[in-house]
């Protein structure tokens, strides 16, 4: 199917002619009619109708617009702002929302004549690990439908690994990019902070989120992210450091590399066939010359409280505006875990526990840093498990806030800014995929997408899709 | 620090709900008494971390005194800004007394 194409592949077939934007979206809604019903993955479908009238003008006006997403379907998580297409963060309390203006990273896509299929289903507010946290209905793993498709941005995650979009734009604070992507089978890259706007994302956490493309491959990440990335004036902590050209050296040699695997990594609590997998994806980089080395990182145990003290304080400050006077719907709508992350952040900032938990977690950040500050000038990458357990049983983590929050316990360095990717690495014996993530300095994007393409021309896990979407 | 178990009291609980402003039923409040009392001896694990002298982080950016020009552009329409709103009077937003 076309579906199974890279954007590159995709590109150049519409160049060529050889089929059109038309073609490919309506295989995006035959593949949605067949398996969405099961998977959940959308809140707001577009109108099908609606969708193939603007990939008849794509197709008509070709030959003026060179952006290699040109025509190309997509699906959004339902925390970006689109002007005109309802917005509800996955609640309730903004079940009726229709926004006015549009986030910077929609507008590019806009601006590329990227062609929005859908607005997709996800933990409310970004509040999870399994996009069950919704008020839309959980979405279900097209591995195994018993299963979660992992959170927050977990309905792109589903729709991706389904083929019902080439590609999809999360957001990750704690893992949300990763985290599905590792239990969906897709290829998901959380940025440095700063390298892609925020503005008109819905905050959860405004110092650790991050915007960032999933795809079925490396090589469609790297382009993605060519057309998101960049300073935006409306987002202050965007950074204004240059866009590189991200796909021109992902075959570069990495000969003389050094990966580090922090041993706190694999060991106890997590799953053994996850570790065997990822130390056989390390065999793979030695053989490009990559040198492994065992490396230490005792602060790691405390990235969960150091993340969820600051998160949920930063949160409950960001919910503060829900008060459905201007828009949206009143507080009683938050769901149990919402309220309950309002709750614990705002404890940590009150009169008499500020110093306790949030400056103390604000002093940890720092030593975080430099925790991953001295791990890396030891190595050049770090390579570690995007989760400890494959994709969990549907119930299993909203029922147990504190599971539900251990499940970050490999995703949360989001405090410390550096960024990330994670990379399908094969099947546990029960055929669901697993994830392992590589990440580097601050900027350090060219190299991890390197990496990761080198990974994806010598294996094929990538290129499976799930049984459903047969 | 010392190691005895933080328990949230229920008072607490009301407290902290209140500042939230989230009206919570007497359920809710038995039930996060526990789940919030159960993740705050999670988190206090950071206690163990020595983080004398330590500076806080609150951004990593390296970005400080971001500035642009304070130029005039235009900005959204009365409409489109009212347009969501639940309880509109004469093109303002009306909100519920505060003052008896």
């Amino acid at each position: 199917m076309l579906l199974d194409l890279s954007i590159v592949q995709l590109s150049e077939g519409l160049k060529a002619k050889k089929f059109s934007s038309e073609d490919i979206v309506k295989e995006c809604y035959k593949n949605i009619e067949r398996f969405n019903p099961t998977v959940n993955a959308f809140i707001t479908l577009l109108d099908k109708e609606d969708v193939l009238r603007i990939a008849r003008e794509r197709d008509k006006n070709r030959e003026n617009n060179n952006s290699i997403l040109y025509g190309l379907p997509y699906v959004i998580k339902d925390s970006y702002n689109t002007k005109g297409i309802k917005t509800t963060a996955a609640s309730n309390v903004l079940g009726n929302y229709i926004p006015p203006y549009s986030a910077t990273v929609y507008q590019r896509l806009v601006d590329a004549g990227a062609i929005l299929i859908g607005k997709t289903n996800m933990d409310a507010w970004g509040h999870g690990a399994s996009s069950e946290n919704t008020d839309f209905g959980p979405v279900k793993n097209p591995w195994d439908q018993s299963r979660v498709a992992g959170g927050s941005s977990g309905g792109n995650a589903a729709a991706i690994t389904a083929r019902m979009a080439v590609f999809g734009i999360g957001e990750d604070t704690g893992g949300s990019i990763r985290n599905p992507s590792g239990w969906c089978n897709i290829t998901g890259l959380k940025v440095t902070y700063g390298r892609v706007s925020r503005y008109g994302c819905i905050a959860y956490v405004s110092s650790f989120d991050t915007m960032g493309p999933m795809a079925k491959t490396v090589e469609d990440c790297s382009h993605i992210l060519r057309v998101i990335a960049g300073h935006d004036p409306h987002d202050a902590t965007s950074s204004p450091k240059e866009v590189p050209d991200y796909s021109k050296d992902l075959k570069k040699q990495l000969d003389g590399l050094v990966l580090g695997m922090p041993k706190e990594c694999y060991g106890e609590g997590v799953d053994p066939q996850i570790i065997n997998l990822i130390k056989n994806a390390a065999k793979e980089y030695e053989k490009f010359g990559i040198k492994i080395k065992e490396i230490s990182m005792p602060m790691l145990s405390y990235g969960v409280p150091v993340y969820y003290l600051i998160g949920t304080s930063e949160t409950s400050t960001n919910l503060a505006r829900y008060d459905g006077v201007r828009f949206g719907q009143g507080r009683e709508k938050f769901t149990k875990e919402t309220m309950r992350r309002i709750m614990l952040g705002t404890y940590a900032l009150s009169a008499g526990y500020y110093d306790a938990y949030y400056k103390k977690a604000q002093q940890g950040r720092t030593l975080f840093i430099k925790e991953y500050q001295k791990a890396l000038s030891e190595c050049d990458l770090i390579l570690m498990p995007v989760e400890p357990m494959a994709a969990t049983k549907i119930g299993e983590l909203i029922n147990n806030p504190i599971q539900n929050m251990l499940a970050d316990i490999f995703t949360c360095q989001t405090p410390v800014g550096v960024p990330s990717l994670a990379v399908p690495c094969g099947f546990t014996k029960e055929n669901l995929p697993i994830g392992m993530q590589i990440i580097g300095k601050m900027f350090a994007e060219p190299l991890l997408l390197q990496l990761g393409y080198a990974y994806q021309q010598v294996t094929n896990w990538h290129k499976k899709r799930p049984k459903l979407a047969e | 620090m010392g190691k005895t178990k933080t328990i949230l009291s229920l008072e607490e609980v009301k407290h902290v709900a209140k500042l939230a402003k989230l009206g919570l039923s007497a359920d809710d409040i038995n039930n996060f008494q526990k789940q919030l009392t159960a993740i705050v001896e999670l988190v206090s694990k950071l206690k163990e971390v020595d983080t004398k002298d330590i500076e806080p982080t609150s951004q990593v950016t390296g970005l400080e005194n971001v500035f642009r020009q304070d130029t005039i552009k235009p900005s959204l329409s009365q409409k489109e800004v009212l347009a969501n709103a639940p309880r509109i009077h004469k093109g303002y937003f009306v909100v519920d007394a505060i003052f008896e």
